[in-house]
């Protein structure tokens, strides 16, 4: 989960990590209130849960009242991609010596939580990587959850040149390492990291992502989640214990377990067609899981054909026919279903759809095409 | 023969008096395989589907002699449920939950460096030796046994990739299900070389999926040490950059994570990379 950089630098803040000055507001009364204690020149931001906000006019240094105004003004009425601006963040503007970049973040291959840190910060990190490799230190915790002096010492030494800034580098650093694995971060950047006027070091950006696996655990971080960066249906799915992704499609697909619901969405692209989603009904057999996933896929308008694809292990066959029948019942579906069911009870499943007057495929390929045959043809009944 | 577990191997099952547990350890057991006790702390004494309950891992390991032991305890739970096992040696660790946080499993992967454990999963299917063990969730009855190993990151659709290769006249030695958490205890390099190490093993199929950087691992390890056949099927070449299709392993975050790269890096590596699971049979037979 994604938090805004505002919200992350309240966690800067509570773990003593030293930060510009400023605030959040989304008026201009608000903002000029906030820069009257900060004193100018103060940088604006656009609080968006999206990259590229810079290069999309998101970001701006003022210098008085007057220039904050219409500033403030133009970046609250701009869209970044896609996204209106509600929050803008209104903080001291830092006079800039040099840049640094530090992130705690997980290995995946490793297991293990790795700080990645470079003399060049202010820039895309990816690209560095890229370019100059060898201008990137990785630190890796070997496990552990607080820094290593012995390990750590010779990689700050590389990094700052004099003893003050290593000891002050070294204090922010544990800090972020703390807040990394309290607060189950998958990530925790300061890009960039910089030193200032005064010669100090202070986060200049603030960035956290939080583990979602880890968010029934840290209520209070999970509160901080911005729904309207959520799709409504994609909510309501999760709610409902659905896996759901919208796509551009016109063949609404549902399927159980995640690889073969990406493989059924491959699968009708490469016999001409174009899936409308990724759905994952999950293990588990109840029947109103179907229902619940063919309202939402309904709901998209785009959808020609709904194509169920299940190959029984602990999902059973008879409870996914149970649904489609409950479904057939209760909601009007005015589009073709392509069904295909095997696995576990698939007689049982076969007997009961048949007997209310649908055709069931055995094989994957064969219920594709003609789905896809279906979504593809002209005049095809529509809502 | 087979890697990993045969008619030997003998499992104890933890949560066994939770739902998801009871059941599958009841399938397990029609299956044939040696489900010799289940863990439930606080249960001790109890038994289900007739396998005693103990009240923890060194009390069921010592009185059945267990070297392996399946998971079905909630997320929350899991990270002490494997740390269990490392301290009491279990050798094999197959962890069936879903959901489980990233810095738990880090904390697991320390402890298992440090041991002689193997773990599976986290949020895999679990791993069966066609006609000699199962241990996990797949439908036991569409496997037949028979030379061709599968290890995959999915769990359904290595059903559809097994169904196609057994009603092909296809038996498997083992089929493994690596698991969809970016974090998990087994990864492709590890199965491939027990699958080229086995002798009854004569060919091998992998199914991988978007999202890390296993499968371009897998493609260098397959050249430089994988002498038998292997065809491969990656999912996601429709899934849109950025969203997390599922599997929380599975998402485009760069450019070689795609499904596109990781095919073109295993036909690189001299793998038949298939379009569609049922083509995967005919691609083997041709290499066999």
């Amino acid at each position: 989960m994604k938090i805004h950089e505002y919200q992350a630098r309240n966690l800067f803040a509570q773990y003593g990590i030293p930060i510009a000055v400023g605030d959040v507001s989304n008026t201009v009364e608000g903002a000029k209130a906030i820069a009257a204690k900060t004193g100018y020149p103060v940088v604006i931001k656009a609080q968006v849960l999206v990259g590229g906000r810079g290069k999309a006019g998101g970001v701006k240094v003022v210098g008085n009242e007057k220039d904050l105004v219409a500033e403030f003004t133009r970046i609250k009425n701009l869209t970044i991609k896609g996204y209106a601006v509600e929050q803008l963040l209104v903080a001291r503007a830092i006079d800039i010596k040099k840049e640094y970049y530090v992130a705690i973040t997980i290995d995946n291959v490793k297991g293990d939580a790795v700080i990645i840190a470079s003399a060049e910060g202010g820039v895309e990190i990816e690209e560095t990587a890229k370019t100059s490799p060898e201008k990137i230190l990785k630190f890796y915790m070997q496990g552990a959850r607080t820094l290593d002096a012995a390990r750590w010492s010779p990689v700050v030494q590389k990094l700052f040149p004099d003893a003050r800034l290593q000891k002050s580098a070294t204090d922010i650093i544990e800090k972020l390492v703390k807040l990394f694995f309290e607060k189950d971060c998958s990530l925790a950047e300061i890009n960039p990291f910089v030193i200032n006027g005064e010669g100090n070091l202070v986060a200049a950006d603030a960035k956290v992502i939080i583990d979602d696996n880890a968010l029934f655990r840290q209520p209070e971080v999970a509160a901080l989640r911005d729904a309207k960066y959520d799709d409504a249906d994609e909510l309501e799915a999760k709610e409902k214990g659905l896996s759901f992704v919208k796509l551009e499609g016109t063949v609404g697909c549902i399927v159980n377990g995640a690889g073969l619901a990406m493989g059924t969405m491959d699968a009708v692209n490469l016999m001409g067609g174009k899936p409308a989603n990724f759905l994952d009904v999950g293990g588990s057999s109840n029947p109103e899981k179907v229902l619940n996933a063919l309202k939402i896929i309904l709901r998209n308008k785009d959808v020609r054909v709904v194509l169920i694809n299940i190959f029984g292990g602990i999902t059973r066959c008879d409870d996914i026919a149970k649904g489609i029948l409950t479904a057939l019942k209760q909601i009007d579906i005015p589009v073709p279903l392509v069904i295909r069911l095997t696995g576990t009870n698939e007689k049982e499943a076969q007997d009961m759809l048949t007997a209310a007057g649908l055709n069931i495929f055995t094989s994957m390929r064969q219920a594709v095409v003609e789905a896809v045959r279906l979504a593809n043809k002209e005049n095809v009944h529509t809502h | 023969m087979s890697i990993l577990i045969d008619q030997n191997t003998k499992v104890i099952v933890q949560g066994i008096t939770g739902r998801d547990g009871s059941f599958h350890a009841k399938q397990m057991k029609e299956y044939g395989t040696q489900v010799v006790g289940g863990v439930t702390p606080g249960k001790g004494g109890q038994d289900v589907e007739g396998i005693p309950v103990f009240n923890s891992v060194k009390e069921a390991k010592e009185a059945t002699g267990a070297n392996a032991a399946v998971i079905y305890v909630p997320a929350k739970f899991a990270k002490d449920a494997m740390l269990e096992d490392i301290a009491n040696g279990i050798e094999l660790i197959i962890c069936i939950t879903e959901g489980i946080p990233v810095l738990d499993m880090v904390e697991v992967k320390k402890a298992l460096d440090k041991s002689k454990s193997r773990l599976i999963g986290p949020n895999c299917p679990g791993l069966i030796s066609p006609g000699k063990s199962k241990i996990g969730i797949m439908p036991g009855h569409i496997h037949r046994p028979g030379n061709i190993g599968v290890v995959s990151r999915s769990g359904t659709l290595t059903y559809e990739v097994v169904f196609n290769l057994t009603t092909n006249g296809m038996g498997q030695t083992t089929c493994v299900g690596l698991g969809g958490d970016p974090i998990i205890g087994t990864r492709f390099v590890d199965v491939l070389k027990l699958f080229q190490d086995d002798p009854d093993t004569r060919g091998i199929v992998m199914v991988g999926e978007i999202g890390g950087g296993d499968e371009q691992t897998a493609a260098e390890f397959i050249k430089s040490y994988v002498k038998k056949p292997v065809v491969a099927f990656i999912a996601g070449r429709t899934a849109p950059a950025g969203k997390r299709m599922g599997h929380a392993g599975a998402i485009i975050s760069s450019g070689d994570s795609t499904a596109e790269a990781k095919m073109q890096m295993l036909r690189d590596a001299g793998v038949n990379v298939i379009d569609f699971p049922d083509e995967i049979p005919q691609a083997l037979a041709a290499k066999l």
